[in-house]
């Protein structure tokens, strides 16, 4: 399975990596919504999910799901948001977005492998 | 832990760092108004993140502070708070907290609980403040417990291990039936129906019938659109599961379907729909309770984790890749000259050029070790703020030439003598707010900090426009100290120098905030370490500056190899002035029972080097002796005789073993070509060795 990571801490993107790693999943890292984009540009074939940080400096989280949501290329793709904040309004804003799913942080690492199976089907 | 995560571990805590310099900046930034949003948001960034990373590794100290701390930032980012003078005081004093805490936290330590809570306190009544009425209040914080919140992907508030409410008694149904019925826009949302009953799943068996009913005539199908509806029938597997939690399921597709869940009821038993406890508070962590036993002074900067690593410009990595490559080709060149007769000098052509290569891989080598001195003045502007909030001054602290380059060890041993000398400027060399109006100088003292790299030095200035050096006091105190002879007269710049003197302190009271007195000498003792010399300026009335003049590099020193006998001295080219022959020297001896020596119209005074380190040589023939003038930095030359200059050249500096008791007079050691050690002397240190007392003669080093 390959994913998307993106996050402008160095922790969690260190932390996600190792998290897919041993699953044998590869994880492409971006550390803001612009580099992210770029660095979804580079994937080929697309990757089978992403996983994105909301607070972010450039562009962040729901500026860059809006953006791939635009994306005929990347129609479909399921993107998580992955971060601290609990309240409500930002996961309504993260859903209309287009947000999938949302795991917070701190993550249990197990789950976060689950959430990325349940949502690509892929193993 | 494993050894992956204790990595990221210490990466995070090395990302705390810059964050917590981020920070700072950003908060200073704001105090002087030079701040857009910009520096808005990475200022709440800069907590966030390091509140992420604090969970992630269950620092619960670090992360509650944080939260809190974050809590305000929101506000003020969402401009639900404005700041003031005050409040951005009460910022920087949280940020200086969340430094104090990521420290511990980093080294294990206890945390001065009451000063934490008080901070904490402040950060609360700003975020009260802030929430105006008519916004919700901040999500009830609670204690925020950095669970592992657990989500697949929709399930919303429910974190793993945690009971979704308190256990009222048994829950009541058996089985729940969730209609769902997309409505337009549910797919483009991003939303699967397959995502959505996966993610029930997890909640127990399911059962999922499709019920196409509703589907309109195939040519009114709206591609793209989901026109089916399901029944889902849901088993739970934990026995409390409520409403809620199924819904929140469907959290992502709110808005985008038609959702009926209800619990199909065993008979005569009444189902409550139980909201999500978000407020079952984590066990309540005991406080930090041990007393302050050791009261956590981070400006101490005890033991600060050195960070081994070194973030490098990729211009110069390509740069040395570059000379490497040349300098094999350099190589095998020679090598082929050296293995044909008769090209003698395209060997010595060859071998310049190796010669320059080396020069420049050596350069480039350095400089990746060079950083910019900014984050230690940074660091310094704390130190004053403590300093000034202690001794109830008034004071700025202003940087210059911040982006100065040097090497990365010296800035981190430099950063506890650069402490000292910045608490010492306020504590005792500003005057306090009053006695300076009353002189005519502003209120507020300043502090000036400024760094600039001159040919193979770097020189670091500390000034203050405060009092002055007392010389009267210190020179009264020094006669009483047996440190100058009661009759000696001294120049100002000579007296200034006494307070380098070990033990020497002028300091009335203790002050709490340098301990006893100046501690002069410890700070000169580290600058030595630094193979830097320290010269010291003052004007009574006007302030005092001192100048640390610091290497590029500890690695590679210029020197002059001196010979004593059989021994081998260094002596650093910098602080060479000039040689001379002892015969015909125009030396005069003093009743006392020293000797002076006159060069360039002075008088200076003239020691034996062997005698001062208490290895006389065997007696020889003036005519076969040295003098070298050594300038340690200051004004007060002094000479040295010696047997002999062997040579000019570059050393490697090797550090003495802690295990060596430190000598005064030397600094380190280095192995010369032949492989025979030559010890690295120190001018400053001889210097105060030949003026403890002014006798020459060998029991100078008897204790």
């Amino acid at each position: 399975m390959r994913v998307l990571a993106i996050d402008d801490s160095r922790t969690i993107r260190d932390l996600v990596e190792l998290t897919l790693a041993r699953e044998g999943f590869d994880a492409a890292l971006a550390d803001d919504g612009e580099h992210g984009l770029e660095v979804l540009g580079d994937m080929s074939p697309r990757p089978d999910a992403i996983l994105t940080d909301i607070n972010m400096p450039r562009l962040d989280g729901l500026g860059f799901i809006r953006k791939v949501r635009d994306m005929p290329d990347y129609d479909g793709i399921p993107i998580l948001v992955l971060t601290t904040e609990s309240a409500r309004e930002l996961r309504h804003k993260a859903r209309e977005a287009g947000a999938t799913g949302w795991i917070v942080k701190p993550f249990d690492p197990a789950r976060l492998v689950g959430a990325l199976r349940t949502v690509t089907g892929l193993q | 832990m494993s050894d992956p995560m204790e990595a990221i571990k210490q990466s995070f805590f090395e990302e705390c760092t810059e964050l917590l310099e981020e920070l700072e900046q950003g908060l200073l930034a704001l105090q002087d108004g030079s701040a857009d949003e910009e520096t808005i948001g990475a200022v709440f960034r800069s907590v966030h993140s390091i509140k992420g990373g604090a969970g992630a590794f269950a620092l619960d100290g670090l992360s509650r502070f944080a939260h809190e701390f974050e809590t305000v930032l929101d506000l003020v980012r969402g401009g639900r708070l404005t700041l003031d003078a005050n409040s951005i005081l009460v910022l920087l004093r949280a940020a200086d907290m969340l430094a104090d805490i990521a420290t511990s936290s980093a080294e294990g330590t206890e945390m001065d609980a009451p000063v934490e809570a008080a901070i904490r306190a402040e950060l609360t009544d700003l975020a009260t403040s802030g929430a105006a009425p008519g916004h919700a209040a901040p999500e009830p914080a609670i204690d925020f417990a950095p669970i592992a919140s657990d989500l697949t992907a929709f399930d919303g508030e429910v974190p793993a291990g945690q009971p979704a409410a308190p256990p009222t008694g048994p829950t009541q149904s058996d089985v729940w039936t969730i209609h769902f019925e997309p409505l337009p826009g549910l797919l483009a949302s991003g939303n699967e129906p397959l995502y959505l009953f996966r993610a029930l799943a997890v909640l127990g068996e399911v059962g999922v019938v499709c019920d196409p009913t509703g589907l309109p005539a195939l040519a009114a199908i709206e591609m793209g659109e989901l026109m089916i509806r399901w029944m889902v029938t849901l088993r739970p597997s934990a026995g409390d599961l409520t409403r809620s939690e199924i819904e929140n399921v469907f959290d992502f597709a709110d808005g985008l379907c038609h959702l009926t869940v209800s619990p199909r009821r065993l008979p005569g038993v009444d189902v409550a729909p139980e909201p999500v406890a978000g407020t079952v508070p984590a066990a309540t962590p005991a406080p930090i309770a041990t007393p302050p036993a050791r009261r956590v002074n981070a400006s101490e900067h005890r033991a600060r984790p050195q960070s081994s690593s070194v973030r490098v410009d990729l211009q110069r990595i390509d740069n040395l890749v570059n000379l490497v490559g040349e300098i094999v080709i350099a190589q095998a060149m020679l090598s082929q000259i050296a293995s044909e007769p008769d090209r003698r000098q395209e060997l010595t052509a060859s071998l310049d050029m190796l010669t320059q290569l080396t020069l420049e891989v050596q350069d480039t080598v350095m400089s990746i070790r060079a950083l910019p001195i900014k984050p230690l003045f940074q660091r310094m502007s704390r130190i004053a703020r403590e300093a000034a909030q202690m001794t109830g001054k008034d004071v700025r602290l202003v940087i210059d030439g911040e982006g100065t380059q040097i090497d990365k060890t010296v800035i981190e041993l430099l950063a506890d003598p650069l402490t000292h000398m910045v608490r010492n400027a306020i504590d005792h060399g500003l005057e306090d707010a009053e006695t300076r109006v009353a002189a005519g100088k502003p209120r507020q003292g300043i502090v000036r900090l400024s760094a600039a790299q001159r040919s193979d030095r770097v020189l670091v200035e500390i000034s203050d426009d405060g009092a002055g050096i007392g010389r009267d006091r210190v020179l009264a105190k020094a006669r009483a100290q047996g440190l100058v002879d009661q009759n000696a007269t001294l120049a100002p710049h000579e007296i200034d120098r006494l307070l380098f003197l070990p033990g020497f302190s002028t300091s009335e009271e203790v002050s709490e905030l340098s301990g006893r007195g100046v501690g002069m000498d410890v700070v000169n003792s580290a600058i030595q370490n630094l193979s830097g010399t320290i010269s010291i300026q003052s004007e009574p009335g006007k302030g005092t500056t001192l100048v640390v003049s610091l290497p590029l590099t500890l690695a590679i020193l210029d020197g002059m190899v001196l010979r004593v006998g059989e021994d081998r001295y260094v002596m650093p080219l910098a602080a060479i002035v000039e040689t001379m022959m002892l015969e015909g020297a125009d030396i005069q001896h003093l009743a006392s029972g020293g000797a002076l020596v006159r060069t360039h119209g002075r008088y200076v005074p003239l020691h034996d080097l062997g005698d001062l380190l208490g290895r006389p040589a065997p007696a020889r023939p003036a005519a076969d002796r040295t003098i070298i003038l050594v300038d340690p930095g200051d004004d007060a030359n002094f000479a040295l005789i010696i047997d002999d200059v062997e040579a000019q050249r570059q050393v490697v500096v090797k550090g003495l073993a802690n295990t060596m008791k430190r000598v005064p007079g030397i600094s380190a050691a280095t192995i010369l070509g032949n492989g025979r050690v030559a010890l690295i002397l120190d001018s400053t240190g001889l210097q105060s060795l030949s003026r403890v007392t002014n006798r020459t003669g060998s029991e100078r080093l008897a204790s």
